[in-house]
């Protein structure tokens, strides 16, 4: 995925600034910086989510349609936007992930219903599928989010700040789904915030301080030297 | 059991049960929406705004079900573009448009002189519901019915969680003005029944009855519509009898089997506790 000259403004506030970076398929990928960088805005301007001021995106699929590009992608949102009140079992909500492929009119079915019982059991939540969303843990939850995600079946996964308040168990058990299917060829591209993790959790990196970017592999950009200047003080690991 | 022989008696009485019983139907379904995407008091706002739009399709003489529905779905466009265009917040501009709309709807009326009496429109008549208005009611109640059936996923999803539903490739804001126009719709076949200042009781008095007693949106619905049925009639059961405002004695009757549902609900930890 290539993002050339990408500006994205908040009313009149600018927070991405002619930003280009380049995504490879089939690794994951750990988007790095600051508070108010513009990491997750970097994500919801691929999505459609947010409107682009500028700049271009080309999928590797040679896919020209946006419309039809952005279904490749599928999206855990930072969990606060979830209304824990809403009358919805922790089943429904992870079976919305089928909904893309359903077309307009067709409800789930029997297919859909084994694939999402599969995709629970595969975040190990596959026995508290009945109850309400708001009975679950906050590890619970968002491994929960994290399976209506993988149920879209597609491509490419963007996750948001999907540690934020979890527990150790649940960090651990995403983590390995993610490696798990990036071994079967999945893309990830994931907003992170914890610089410990970084060197263990992905292939390349993204740093991002809004018209500042650098990228590539975990390695060469991950060095205390660049942390140094995004960050603006001594990191050292 | 009096009310009982008169329904197998007389041809209006049997018009306003059905009617009723479509009206509760109606709001149920749409109401659950309403309360689930914090609607309610633009659904209160449109119930009002439609009184201009009665009062002009008397003037112009054309059927006052058109006249009502355009001036709703025309709040509803201006309360949509008060919020998008200043930074007046939403509760505001829906006051504003809320109260303009319904004083603008008294003078018209009172102007006109129309043959509808203004405490008619404002509180309800049942009895006086003609086969006309039971017609349009069932078209109406009908197409709520199977295009919530049909469009479900989509309002479910963008109902729960907007941000997903727009990744999934779905216009949400087509989906909010579709339940607008639902809404108006189904408010302005509510007129008879219930009355302007009453309509949106029944549009969330039921559904938020129904919302405290399942965790499933299908069931939810579902219990919306059977508890604005039972609503219905045990109001049309007392307005017959008492000679009371129809709108009124069906609120009520909404409003007690609410109080009955808050104390007995697991999800207010009022008399049972929700099991973990």
């Amino acid at each position: 995925m290539e993002i050339s000259n990408l500006s994205v403004y908040y009313g009149k506030r600018r927070v991405l600034n002619d930003v280009s970076v380049s995504i490879r398929p089939g690794k994951v990928t750990g988007i790095i910086g600051p508070n108010g960088a513009g990491k997750s805005t970097l994500m919801k301007a691929v999505l459609g989510l947010i409107p682009m001021s500028s700049g271009t995106i080309t999928m590797d699929s040679g896919e020209a349609d946006p419309k039809k590009w952005r279904l490749t992608i599928a999206y855990v949102p930072q969990r606060q936007s979830i209304d824990l009140t809403f009358p919805i079992t922790v089943f429904d909500m992870v079976m919305m992930g089928t909904y893309p492929s359903l077309g307009l009119f067709k409800r789930p079915g029997k297919a859909e219903k084994a694939q999402t019982q599969k995709w629970l059991e595969a975040v190990k939540l596959g026995d508290l599928g009945q109850r309400q969303i708001a009975a679950l843990s906050g590890g619970q939850l968002q491994r929960a989010i994290i399976a209506r995600a993988l149920v879209q079946e597609t491509d490419i996964f963007f996750l948001d700040e999907p540690f934020a308040g979890v527990d150790v168990v649940s960090e651990q058990i995403i983590m390995d789904l993610v490696r798990d299917m990036n071994r079967q060829g999945k893309t990830f591209v994931v907003v992170h915030h914890d610089l410990s993790t970084v060197k263990n959790y992905f292939d390349d990196v993204v740093l991002l301080h809004s018209d500042h970017i650098v990228y590539g592999e975990v390695g060469n950009v991950f060095t205390g030297e660049q942390l140094k200047h995004f960050y603006g003080a001594e990191i050292n690991f | 059991m009096e009310f009982f022989s008169d329904i197998m008696n007389y041809r209006f009485l049997q018009q306003a049960l059905i009617t009723s019983v479509l009206v509760g139907i109606g709001s149920g379904v749409i109401g659950s929406f309403v309360i689930l995407r914090g609607m309610s008091l633009m659904g209160d706002a449109i119930s009002h705004a439609v009184l201009p739009g009665v009062a002009i399709s008397f003037m112009l003489g054309i059927d006052y079900f058109i006249g009502a529905t355009l001036c709703g779905i025309f709040a509803a466009l201006c309360m949509g573009f008060i919020s998008r265009k200043s930074p007046i917040k939403s509760d505001t501009s829906i006051g504003i448009i809320l109260s303009s709309f319904l004083a603008l709807g008294m003078i018209l009326i009172t102007v006109v002189q129309s043959s509808t009496n203004l405490y008619h429109i404002l509180f309800g008549n049942i009895l006086a519901v003609t086969m006309h208005d039971l017609i349009l009611t069932l078209i109406v109640t009908l197409l709520v019915i199977i295009l919530v059936a049909l469009f479900y996923k989509q309002l479910l999803v963008s109902s729960f969680d907007e941000t997903i539903a727009q990744t999934y490739g779905i216009n949400t804001q087509v989906i909010h003005y579709f339940l607008m126009v639902l809404l108006t719709l189904m408010t302005v076949v509510s007129l008879q029944t219930v009355g302007v200042i009453l309509i949106v009781a029944m549009l969330i008095t039921p559904a938020a009855t129904a919302y405290l007693l399942t965790d499933k949106m299908s069931r939810m619905i579902v219990l919306a519509a059977l508890f604005g049925i039972i609503s219905s009639v045990i109001g049309l059961y007392f307005s017959f009898t008492y000679n009371l405002a129809s709108g009124a004695t069906i609120v009520v009757s909404a409003t007690v089997m609410f109080c009955i549902a808050f104390v007995f609900s697991k999800k207010n930890q009022f008399i049972f506790k929700k099991e973990q």
